[in-house]
């Protein structure tokens, strides 16, 4: 049994169909990946899955159970973390209180233990964690925001568009950081990319994503190697590596 | 009790109905009288009138603290929140009415027991109107659930009015007496007890609404749904519930404000809700909206402003001072003092 399973999903946004019958799964343990162009859908079949918006149509499993029509609350519940498209830290907040918020859902008894592991990711954080996270750089903001994701233990992270407009340094980092989660602590990780060579690179699977519909599927390196995916989201894009 | 006792007590005569239009005017022997003052006392007119402008600020603040804080978790003006205070005051003559029948004496105790039955039915109400006029509206245009809030604003209004009757209720005095702080040319400064504890009443209800804003975790759950609802609910904060606590402490913070101001000026009507409402929603403007320390702060001001205003150029026109701050405000400075730019970084 997949870890999430996604049948036939329908998502509008008002009159505007955003997915049009998506059939993804994630096994537990993966790295799965999708990538598209802006205005794919990527985003809104992360927010779909989180239930804002709702699926119009169509039916979205978590570990054998329906979470197509749960509250938002239950579907987090059970272990669902997102890193939004554009971060959304709050922004107004000290570092440390984000990472606090992230916590929420977590079990109090792990909290210290878990912040220590945060800050030994990035020390940054620990050295920065009394400051309004507003005032971070868009690198440091993307650490705390998966860090945030990262303190109450999901079991299935989604990261949307991680390395935008951050350096290729920091770029660099961060895939590595997602890829010794999923190695060392076995977290399932679900990655909504436009970055499609470093992301297919670390993704077991991948899916491309055009219009609101699956295009293309396979292991990471057969997406690599794809004739169509190189033309259009490798060499002609400008997110060549 | 003779009529003068009463004007000591606060004033319920002439130009001060309704109750809490009125300026306390306990010290001025002549309240136009002040051109005849001797240069001397000066200062300490003026010194009176800052400890009548901080009492009345002090009430301001807190009312003033519901709005903004409302504002800041849905970004809407509770045009009802002054009815909420008004409902606090009833609830405060109700229940001091009820402890002098019962031959309550102890003063102390009695107006605990007040305080607390109010802040408990005020909430209440405060919760109410959230579930019942603001709920079903998230999600619509802004403009819908600000009718509704001036629509339940009119029906708490009439039905306060419908059930405890139009006329001005009063109640006898709780707390009598005062500290002579100064005594010069025929002039006291006086500093009476309810002063003394309205003030310290409000210093220490904004101490620990601060604590309980920055530091425990209800606050920060609290500022994260007033920075980002949808973010926050995805992290497990359930949002209703922090919007109804953030309702119910509004008008706990109000209840309270009620409650001192039945005791400072001893009579209420069902009317005093919207003047007192919308001077704090000035208050809560100036000092910028959304902004904790603001509402605080321009509640003072205010309260201030009107005080001095009111003794050295007129009292009839003390809410045309106040309006114009509003006015101002929103023309040169909408984010007020301490509020923050609407614009923000992306």
């Amino acid at each position: 049994m997949p870890m999430l399973e996604l049948q036939g999903i329908h998502t509008y946004y008002g009159h505007v169909q955003a997915l049009k019958g998506v059939d993804v799964t994630v096994e537990q343990g993966e790295i799965v990946t999708l990538i598209g162009a802006n205005g794919a859908g990527k985003s809104t079949l992360l927010m779909t899955i989180c239930g804002n918006p709702r699926a119009t149509r169509g039916k979205i499993m978590f570990e054998g159970q329906d979470i197509t029509r749960a509250p938002i609350s239950t579907i987090v519940r059970q272990g669902v973390q997102q890193v939004p498209e554009g971060r959304r830290i709050f922004s107004r907040m000290t570092v440390l209180e984000n990472l606090q918020m992230g916590a929420t859902l977590g079990d109090p008894a792990h909290y210290k233990s878990d912040l220590d592991r945060m800050f030994g990711m990035f020390s940054i954080l620990e050295k920065r964690q009394t400051q309004r996270a507003g005032t971070l750089s868009g690198g440091e903001q993307q650490m705390l925001a998966i860090c945030r994701a990262l303190m109450s233990r999901p079991r299935l992270l989604m990261l949307d568009e991680p390395s935008l407009g951050l350096a290729p340094l920091i770029v660099k980092q961060i895939f590595k950081t997602i890829q010794d989660l999923n190695r060392e602590n076995g977290t399932t990780i679900l990655l909504v990319e436009q970055n499609a060579f470093h992301a297919l690179k670390v993704a077991h699977r991948a899916y491309v994503l055009q219009n609101g519909e699956i295009r293309l599927q396979g292991s990471g390196q057969e997406l690599l190697s794809n004739p169509e995916v190189r033309a259009l989201y490798l060499e002609g894009g400008h997110h060549a590596p | 009790m003779r009529v003068e006792e009463r004007v000591e007590q606060g004033g319920w005569l002439g130009e001060s109905l309704p109750p809490f239009i009125g300026l306390h005017r306990c010290g001025t022997p002549d309240f136009r009288g002040r051109a005849r003052l001797s240069a001397g006392a000066g200062l300490e007119y003026f010194l009176q009138q800052m400890i009548n402008g901080l009492t009345l600020g002090s009430i301001y603040g807190l009312i003033a603290i519901g709005y903004t804080m409302v504002y800041g978790i849905i970004g809407m003006i509770n045009f009802a929140h002054g009815e909420v205070y008004m409902i606090g005051s009833f609830i405060a003559v109700i229940a001091f009415t009820l402890l002098s029948a019962a031959g309550i004496a102890a003063v102390p105790l009695g107006i605990v027991a007040v305080l607390l039955a109010a802040v408990f039915f005020t909430a209440v109400y405060g919760w109410a109107i959230e579930r019942v006029a603001y709920r079903p509206l998230r999600g619509a245009p802004k403009i819908a659930p600000l009718i509704s809030a001036i629509g339940m604003s009119i029906f708490l209004q009439n039905y306060v009015q419908l059930a405890q009757g139009a006329r001005v209720k009063p109640i006898p005095p709780v707390v009598r007496g005062s500290f002579e702080l100064l005594h010069l040319d025929g002039f006291t400064v006086r500093l009476t007890f309810i002063q003394i504890f309205i003030i310290l009443t409000t210093v220490v209800l904004m101490i620990g609404f601060t604590y309980l804003i920055t530091r425990t975790s209800f606050g920060r759950q609290q500022r994260s749904c007033e920075q980002d609802r949808t973010m926050a609910s995805l992290l497990g904060v359930n949002v209703d519930r922090t919007i109804s606590a953030t309702f119910v402490i509004g008008a706990a913070l109000a209840a309270v404000a009620g409650v001192m101001v039945t005791m400072y000026y001893g009579v209420v009507d069902f009317y005093i809700g919207f003047l007192a409402g919308m001077k704090a929603f000035t208050a809560a403007v100036l000092g910028g909206i959304g902004s904790l320390p603001g509402a605080m702060l321009g509640g003072l001001l205010i309260g201030l402003i009107e005080a001095l205003f009111s003794a050295y150029f007129s009292i009839e026109y003390k809410d045309v001072a106040s309006f114009s701050i509003l006015i101002l405000v929103l023309m040169f400075m909408p984010s007020g003092l301490l509020g923050r730019p609407e614009i923000e970084k992306v």
